[in-house]
């Protein structure tokens, strides 16, 4: 088994870094939006 | 740029597709299916934007206790050919990302469920979360052969759970339906760990077959698939539902009565030649997806 080369390890770490901060970035637009849609929606059934 | 010392970034390094197959996607699609039925099934149309949220949190608690049980199981799946390859045995994840992932997963869900829907939405959420974790993983499953008998009551909750988001509180139909899934849960994981029995037995898990034989096993599957049909026929039969339903409940308990039945005729040891296990396993999860299919369209063709 060769070992692996750090520069590609490392490119590899800051890939998955990225791939999970872009994630985040989705899931908290996506939970502002869900929060935004379920007070107007509460709001509508209380009217 | 600075270098990365590589022990340390292990724990960062998890990539996003990590994070999802430790919520056991597959086993999540089933409990949202159910409780989107639950939900559906319901006497009181709920607002699609709160149904929606009650779905998701359905999901994510299901998604929080799956990571918590592969968290607290990382030995017995490394143990396993079957689990060998998920993110925590195989070393793609570190401990403290699981577990903060699933105890945040879990944490938020109740909340958003109580602030969308009601409270006791919410606090049986948060009971189901609680009980396949600390009940089922963490008490059950390492002690007893009776581990998924009890076990099941967790993954019966989600009917429950849509059911009560959309109506507020408990009536006898979703009772029926946690206790068609409490029920359902034996046969259908009996027969896979008849197939798999060297895995569990590799692990020291002591399933049926690991502790009792496959015998036992199979008399055992018949013998919990008869209370599992009159739960399914229940509702039926109380007028709680109308025939759409009914005539699903009959045809597809008669087909898993037979199907137990070639199981308990099977005298095969050895996985390759235990087929009736194998076509009961199968047609136990399409059971529960079209009973709970027709059960909502009963609702909304019949009633």
């Amino acid at each position: 088994m060769t070992p692996q080369d750090p520069g590609s390890e490392q490119d590899s770490i800051r890939k998955r870094q990225r791939d999970r901060a872009r994630l985040m970035a989705l899931l908290l637009g996506g939970f502002v939006v869900l929060m935004f849609a379920i007070t107007i929606a509460k709001m509508s059934i209380n009217q | 740029m600075t270098s990365l010392p590589l022990a340390r970034d292990r724990a960062i390094t998890a990539s996003s597709s990590d994070l999802f197959a430790l919520t056991k996607p597959r086993v999540m699609s089933l409990v949202v299916f159910t409780g989107l039925c639950g939900l559906l099934a319901a006497p009181v149309a709920i607002h699609p934007v709160l149904g929606f949220a009650a779905v998701l949190c359905i999901a994510l608690g299901a998604g929080g206790a799956g990571a918590l049980n592969q968290w607290y199981e990382v030995d017995l799946d490394s143990a396993m050919k079957r689990t060998a390859n998920r993110p925590l045995p195989a070393g793609r994840m570190s401990h403290q990302t699981a577990l903060h992932f699933g105890v945040g997963l879990g944490v938020f869900s109740v909340l958003l469920m109580g602030l969308a829907t009601n409270y006791l939405a919410a606090a049986i959420l948060a009971i189901s979360i609680l009980f396949y974790v600390l009940v089922y993983t963490v008490w059950l499953k390492r002690r007893t052969a009776q581990n998924i008998v009890i076990g099941g009551a967790a993954g019966a909750f989600p009917p429950l759970i849509g059911w009560v988001a959309a109506t507020g509180e408990i009536s006898a139909l979703p009772v029926l339906l946690f206790a068609i899934i409490f029920l359902w849960t034996p046969p259908h994981f009996w027969a896979l760990s008849l197939f798999v029995k060297s895995d569990y037995a590799k692990a020291g898990v002591p399933m049926l077959p690991v502790v009792a034989g496959v015998t036992t096993t199979r008399r055992h599957i018949l013998l919990y698939t008869l209370p599992m049909v009159a739960a399914a026929v229940a509702p039926w039969a109380m007028g709680l539902t109308g025939w759409i339903y009914g005539f699903a409940a009959i045809a597809l308990n008669a087909l898993f009565l037979i199907l137990a039945l070639f199981v308990l005729a099977n005298r095969a040891t050895e996985p390759a030649r235990m087929r009736p296990e194998k076509r009961l396993f199968a047609f136990s999860i399409l059971y529960l997806f079209v009973l709970f299919g027709a059960l909502v369209a009963d609702r909304w063709l019949v009633a």
